[in-house]
């Protein structure tokens, strides 16, 4: 096997549900979560608040992959890395459902549950929170 | 009604890709425009090569907890019904639980029983709550439908899924009589064997002797058992592996055309979703018709073979929690045509 599946299991909470951590002295966010705010140090032991990403927000910028230097994405190149405002926290992500000719910077994004790379045919597969543009239905339901 | 079980949430997901019925004719050198009169599907929903049914199955069920408007935590179980589990040992369940954040005191397990193991898992959730052991379950059917490339099968098994929340407190539809009824029997019309790639079926023996039998049996019975007649309901809603299949059943039960037509743009639109088929059938029906007093009749139908039967009252809570979520018709109008190449590489039978 090429990766841990320890190692993907401990960032359940912030790949599955967004979950991220807040410094209550300074109000910072991080995410993934982390045990202390490294501005505030340790005066933010025991003040780091667990809370919830939105799942909307925009793309702030985006980079299309077409080499992949990651284990498991080498045959879906080009692939879409971005950056992407969550009511002010910037998370980088992948995105999704849409080919990269097609998306702007600006544009609104969703959260989406999928499958982000798995160990071969045999191994652990990883899943985990990713972005999709939220696009405005033009059609009405087949009038057939 | 106080003491009765109903559904308190739910909700739909269905991938973004189609594929047109022309499309997989073309390919198969087929007439396709002979395959759509037949079936009645025009085109299906195929899912990106990202997604399976867990992811399916965690959209929809998200969806369906912020209908509710329940904290996750008090859901105390998940079945997720499906033929297209990711893993064979490894459930579905725990990912949708640990996603929507109702770990971890939950019982979860994965169902099997073609396209009816939605249903089995609702009936799983009624029993559970009304022995006020949980005080909500959810169920979830949801598939990647997987089919052969050339065969029948491949114009309808499409991907999608939807999620039901039961339980007693403020239900947007009661279960009549807190009762569900079941006809099952071994009837080998359609069948996966461990480590087949893809289903098989008995060609022409899926019609009377499976899905009709099936169906009409169960929908009769509970019909009986609650002195209904089809008249008395406003909704009709069957297992849609085409068109053609209920629309016919709904004849012989002597249901009227505008009783299943609301489920049926379904089908029409999206194919067969396997576990996810009965079930998103109902959400358009919740989603965009139901009025507080309609009566609906839901029965399902899952292969191998077995029919569940549901007869639903809608409460007035329907019109507080309606529209809180994406509707089934949202997620049938975003989409975007793929030909059948891309198709192939998106159901992984051609990898780079």
């Amino acid at each position: 096997m090429d990766f841990s599946p320890s190692r993907e299991w401990r960032e359940i909470n912030a790949r599955y549900r967004l979950e991220s951590s807040m410094c209550e002295r300074c109000g910072r966010i991080y995410y993934p979560p982390r045990d202390l705010c490294p501005v505030c140090r340790r005066k933010s032991i025991g003040a780091m608040k667990t809370i919830t990403l939105p799942r909307r927000g925009e793309i702030v910028t985006y980079s299309v992959i077409h080499a992949a230097p990651l284990k498991g994405f080498e045959g879906r190149t080009p692939y879409i890395v971005a950056i992407v405002d969550l009511g002010g926290v910037r998370i980088q992500t992948l995105l999704t459902d849409c080919e990269p000719d097609e998306i702007e910077i600006g544009d609104e994004v969703e959260a989406v549950f999928r499958r982000i790379r798995e160990d071969g045919e045999r191994g652990v597969i990883h899943y985990g929170t990713i972005f999709r543009p939220v696009r405005m239905p033009k059609t009405s339901v087949h009038a057939h | 009604m106080a003491n009765t079980v109903g559904i308190v949430g739910y909700g739909s997901y269905i991938p973004r890709y189609r594929l047109k019925v022309e499309d997989i004719a073309k390919a198969n050198r087929a007439d396709g425009k002979a395959i759509i009169s037949s079936l009645g599907v025009y085109e299906k929903s195929v899912p990106n090569y990202n997604e399976d049914t867990i992811t399916i199955a965690t959209e929809a069920a998200r969806n369906a907890v912020e209908y509710a408007g329940i904290d996750p935590k008090e859901i105390g179980a998940i079945y997720v019904g499906s033929e297209s589990h990711p893993y064979a040992v490894k459930p579905s369940a725990v990912t949708v639980g640990e996603a929507i954040g109702a770990a971890p005191w939950f019982t979860a397990a994965d169902l099997e029983f073609a396209c009816k193991a939605g249903t089995a898992g609702i009936q799983a959730c009624i029993g559970l709550v009304a022995a006020d052991i949980i005080k909500y379950g959810m169920s979830i059917g949801a598939d990647t439908a997987q089919s052969k490339p050339g065969d029948a099968l491949e114009y309808t098994a499409s991907a999608g899924g939807a999620a039901y929340i039961i339980g007693r407190a403020e239900p947007i539809a009661v279960f009549e009589k807190n009762l569900t009824v079941s006809y099952t029997t071994d009837t080998p019309d359609f069948w996966r064997r461990e480590r087949s790639r893809y289903p098989e079926h008995g060609g022409r023996f899926t019609g009377s002797e499976a899905y009709f039998k099936h169906v009409i049996n169960a929908a009769r019975r509970m019909m009986e058992l609650l002195g209904r007649r089809p008249d008395d309901y406003d909704y009709l809603v069957l297992h849609m592996p085409n068109c053609k299949f209920p629309l016919r059943a709904s004849k012989i039960l002597g249901f009227k055309l505008e009783q299943i037509r609301p489920s049926l743009e379904v089908v029409k639109n999206i194919g067969n979703t396997y576990s996810g088929s009965s079930l998103l059938g109902l959400a358009r029906v919740l989603d965009g018709f139901a009025e507080p007093g309609d009566h609906i009749l839901m029965v399902s139908y899952g292969s191998g073979a077995g029919s569940d039967a549901f007869s639903l009252e809608v409460t007035d809570k329907i019109e507080e929690k309606r529209g809180r979520t994406k509707r089934v018709d949202d997620y049938i109008q975003d989409k975007i045509y793929i030909d059948y190449v891309t198709y192939l590489n998106h159901t992984g039978v051609i990898i780079k």
